[in-house]
């Protein structure tokens, strides 16, 4: 294949990724991968490498809209944002030293898990609570965002259930080169009863930071090459541009659908090629 | 300052970033196209070659040079820079709120960051 070539059927797929990841919510790098790896039948290291990247370029650029709307909570975030980093650095090391085939074969149940999401999400609040419990009022966490006009204040529950959840959402972001913006929202939605909207808006702010932190290690390793993360980069970019301008009118039911029968398909290849080592 | 300013602030910043860091790929990019388009490329096996793209001194060496993948590479390193300097900017505005116990955290978070990419210089 010639370096154009390639560069066109990868700036082609990441911008369709980064579309779909923006319309529904679940982000690009999750697809990446495997499409990388399965289609392209690029290294893994290769490809985390590239959809690390892409990752840091999704959440830095949306997240000057979100913060505007005055949706993420900034102390939790860098409060959250110490589990998320050490376990960054924890995953980006594991993924020097676990094998390519076992790194296929765990990403696939992550995508597993993504495609269950898609297709069943349930797009509600958890019930978010207005008292803070004792730390969290300690530690000044409450805060407000606007509903239906007002300012509607809530309140932060569960601390150390949220910090243990999301120092596993780091480690995977860093061993897979994926955001794991699910399972931030798990972290802060679920247990820490942070209303939905907020929680889907502060683990977006977060991503990029939990991903700064493997990225050094990634570099360091060569796992970032630059004649595939640049098409990487920037088709995501511009995907994920293209997602949030046509948002609003989407039809996003059917294209979640859609979306997780992709998912489910490229996990069911992934785990498959891992375990028969082809990966 | 209060948390609102301050987070328009660091909003802003990210997207200049941003904006800034894929400029930088897309130059790169169009430079190793233009100089590369016809070249066979591979990437089924890992190969961890080219220590002049694996730390940030060499990758800043080769951009210098207007070698086409050093630019691109030059490019991520200010993408990656940019949640950085968003932890950095959260310590200083927390320090100016007076608010002792986040501007401690910030630094926590960006001192983890620092221990990170010390292994890319």
């Amino acid at each position: 294949m010639t370096a154009l070539t390639f560069t066109s059927i990868v700036l082609v797929l990441s911008a369709v990724a980064g579309f779909l990841g923006s319309l529904t919510g679940l982000g690009g790098g999750v697809v990446i991968v495997p499409a990388l790896a399965l289609v392209l039948g690029v290294d893994v290291k290769y490809a985390i490498g590239a959809s690390l990247v892409s990752v840091i370029a999704t959440s830095s650029g949306a997240a000057a809209a979100y913060v505007r709307e005055g949706f993420s909570n900034i102390r939790v975030g860098m409060l959250l944002e110490i589990a998320t980093t050490l376990g960054a650095i924890v995953g980006a090391i594991l993924a020097v030293h676990i094998s390519t085939h076992a790194i296929a074969i765990i990403f696939g149940l992550a995508l597993l898990q993504a495609a269950y999401q898609s297709l069943f999400k349930p797009e509600h609040d958890t019930g978010s609570v207005v008292e803070s419990d004792p730390l969290g009022t300690r530690l000044r966490l409450g805060g407000t965002y606007p509903l239906a006009g007002k300012s509607q204040s809530y309140g932060v529950r569960n601390v150390p259930a949220g910090f243990g959840i999301m120092f596993g959402a780091g480690t995977l972001s860093g061993l897979l080169g994926i955001g794991s913006g699910a399972l931030k929202v798990i972290a802060m939605d679920r247990a820490m009863r942070i209303p939905f909207k907020v929680s889907t808006t502060t683990s977006n702010f977060m991503i990029g930071v939990t991903a700064a932190a493997s990225a050094g290690v990634y570099l360091n390793r060569g796992y970032i090459d630059p004649r595939i993360a640049m098409p990487v980069m920037l088709g995501v970019l511009a995907g994920a541009f293209l997602g949030t301008r046509v948002l609003v009118h989407a039809e996003v039911r059917t294209l979640r659908i859609l979306f997780g029968v992709v998912v489910l398909a490229l996990a069911i290849e992934m785990i498959v090629n891992g375990c028969m080592g082809k990966i | 300052m209060d948390d609102r300013r301050l987070e328009t602030m660091i909003g802003n910043l990210l997207r200049i970033g941003v904006l800034l860091a894929a400029a930088t790929v897309f130059l790169g990019g169009s430079l190793y196209l233009a100089r590369h388009s016809t070249d066979r490329v591979r990437y089924q096996h890992f190969t961890a070659g080219g220590a002049s793209m694996q730390s940030v001194g060499g990758v800043v060496k080769a951009a210098t040079l207007f070698n086409s993948t050093g630019l691109i590479q030059f490019g991520l390193l200010l993408l990656i820079a940019t949640p950085v300097a968003r932890v950095a900017l959260a310590v200083v505005g927390f320090a100016l709120e007076k608010d002792r116990l986040y501007a401690v955290i910030s630094f926590i978070v960006l001192l983890i960051l620092a221990f990170s990419l010390i292994r890319a210089f």
